[in-house]
This record gives C-alpha cells, sequence and structure tokens, in this order.
C-alpha cells in the first residue's frame, strides 16, 4: 500500500465511521439501550479524554505538577462559576507559573 | 478551544512534514479524515517505519470513537436527509464537546454548525503553517497551553457533571479505565475502553441519568414524565 493509498483509506473510512453514527436508522436510535448510551456515552468519552489529555503522554502515565494544578485551578474557577475564559486563563496562568518558577 | 485546536493543527503539520509527507498529502488527511486522533496515528506510523496496513488500522481504531459521538449528535440534533453526510464530516470530540454543553435542540445545532465551521478552519490552516514551518513555534508548554486543552473538555463536560450522580460515576469510572489501561495500548485506544464504563454503569438506574434534551423535545419529555 503506498502512503497516498494509506491517506485516502484512512479518510474515506474515517468519513464512512463518522456517517454511520449519524446516520444509523430511526428504530435502532429509539431503543433505549441505545438511547441510554448514546446520550452517557460522551460523558465516558471526554472524561476519558481529559484524563489522557492531562496524566498520560503517549502510553506513558505522567503526574506533571505543574499542569495538574492548572487542571486543579480550572475545577476551582469552575466551583466558583468563573466564565470559560476565565477558566482557561487560570489553568494557562497556573501551568506557565509553576513551571517558571521550576516546578515539576 | 481554537488555541488548543490551532496548536495541535501546526502539531499535527509539523509531525506530518518529518515523517515525510507533504504539504499536500498532509492538508489531504486534514482535509478529508479530519479527526486529529486519527491523523496523528497514521502519521506516526508512517514516521516510525510501521506498514501502511497496521497505520490505518490503528486510524480507523482510533476514529470508532466517533461513531459513538455520531449516535449521540443524531439523536440530539435531530437532522435527517440530505444535509446528513455533510454534516458527519463535523463529527468530532470538539463538536460533541459543545453540543452536551447546550440545553435545547436549537443552540445544540447552533453550536455544532459553528465549532465545525471554526474548527475546520482552524485545523486545516494551521495543519499547511506547520507542514510548511516544521520549526517549533515558541514553546507552548512554557504558557501553560498543555492544561488548556484538557480545561477546555473539562468546561465543557461541567454541566453535565453538576447533573447527576450517575454522570459523576460514569465520568470518574471511565476516566479511570482509561488511565488504567494506558500503559497497554497504543494511544487512542483506552480512550474507547472508557465507552465500556458507560455498559457497566448505564446497567444500574438509567432512569436518573439526565437527558439534557428533554425540554426540547415533547416525545422525550412525556416519556421522562411518565416515569
Amino acid at each position: 500500500m503506498t502512503l497516498w493509498a494509506a491517506i485516502l483509506a484512512t479518510a474515506l473510512g474515517c468519513y464512512l465511521l463518522k456517517l454511520a453514527g449519524m446516520t444509523a436508522p430511526r428504530r435502532l436510535l429509539e431503543a433505549p439501550a441505545v438511547r441510554r448510551f448514546a446520550v452517557i456515552a460522551p460523558v465516558a468519552l471526554l472524561a476519558a479524554l481529559i484524563a489522557v489529555q492531562g496524566f498520560a503522554e503517549g502510553q506513558q502515565l505522567v503526574l506533571d505538577v505543574p499542569r495538574t494544578a492548572g487542571l486543579g485551578a480550572a475545577v476551582v474557577a469552575l466551583l466558583l462559576r468563573a466564565p470559560f475564559l476565565v477558566v482557561l486563563v487560570a489553568a494557562a496562568v497556573t501551568t506557565a507559573a509553576l513551571r517558571a518558577a521550576g516546578v515539576g | 478551544m481554537g488555541v488548543a485546536v490551532g496548536l495541535s493543527g501546526l502539531a499535527f503539520g509539523a509531525a506530518a512534514a518529518t515523517a515525510g509527507l507533504t504539504a499536500v498529502q498532509a492538508s489531504a488527511l486534514s482535509l478529508l479524515a479530519f479527526t486529529g486522533a486519527s491523523q496523528f496515528a497514521l502519521v506516526g506510523v508512517v514516521a516510525a517505519g510501521g506498514g501502511m496496513v497496521a497505520g490505518v488500522v490503528g486510524a480507523l481504531l482510533l476514529g470508532v470513537r466517533n461513531t459513538f459521538y455520531g449516535l449521540y449528535l443524531a439523536r440530539v440534533l435531530g437532522w435527517h436527509g440530505a444535509r446528513t453526510p455533510l454534516l458527519a464530516q463535523g463529527v468530532i470530540d470538539e463538536t460533541t464537546a459543545m453540543v452536551q454543553a447546550q440545553s435545547g435542540r436549537r443552540s445544540a445545532r447552533a453550536a455544532f454548525v459553528t465549532t465545525f465551521a471554526a474548527i475546520y478552519l482552524t485545523w486545516n490552516a494551521t495543519t499547511v503553517i506547520g507542514v510548511l514551518a516544521t520549526e517549533r513555534v515558541g514553546d507552548p508548554e512554557g504558557w501553560g497551553l498543555d492544561a488548556v486543552g484538557p480545561a477546555v473538555f473539562l468546561a465543557l463536560l461541567w454541566p453535565r457533571l453538576r447533573a447527576g450522580a450517575a454522570e459523576r460515576r460514569v465520568a470518574l469510572l471511565g476516566a479511570a479505565l482509561a488511565l488504567a489501561a494506558t500503559p497497554f495500548l497504543p494511544p487512542g485506544v483506552p480512550i474507547l475502553i472508557a465507552a465500556a464504563a458507560v455498559l457497566a454503569a448505564g446497567g444500574s438506574r438509567p432512569e436518573h441519568v439526565a437527558t439534557p434534551q428533554a425540554a426540547d423535545d415533547p416525545a422525550a419529555r412525556r416519556e421522562e414524565e411518565g416515569r
């Protein structure tokens, strides 16, 4: 398989996977088990994504103190009902500050 | 979110260039596949000298989570007919995250379309820039930007977490499963494992799972009230 073939196969395959989810038959979507799963699946998947982005690099688990503190700052900001942008800035600033201070 | 996606796009462009892809090849992936994890997977395998078939299989495996997202989005967005194949291209982490933070079908649809458009532009533009530049553009970690990605998804997930204990349980279980699986599986696959958390937790008291669209969808509301 050439590189171009791999690129096109990946592109087509990924698109079909997205389409499959979006065009699942109405009756399948209405089935109670599918409905429950579909509603809660993003919660599990996004939580997993957050965990992996925050605490893993490749196949290694890492506890990067500045980054973890940054996420902690985000949690505090969310608990305090801060606006979206404030949450992100809190995360970035906390992480950058700790890194600059030589932590982690 | 734009910043996180932009940086990711730059990183992808750089990774693709390092793996030997031309700007056209990298752009083809970003335009046609448009799903970061899968694109990084393919390029990573190529860079490591692995077989093309393995690269494609890995990329598609990571693409399966978009199918799960698609099932969710089909329900919530409720589009049918000719638009669907076009909109399906936008089924990715970011659009799903934005949609599930909305309460109501209209705002969910608006969120999907605007996020899709914005990210499509950003991702593709930065891919090209990343390939052409191929030198590091500053130091993202020095700016604390590596915390911004997960922080964005956390902020979008937050309303669901506040909604109920079932959601929090599923989130914790999903996160724990993904981390536990990380050392043993290729990158991205642990996130799919987290979907199994749904099956485990979903078997108990599903009626307590809040459906954010109930207010907007008469059939769903009748059902909620009927419980």
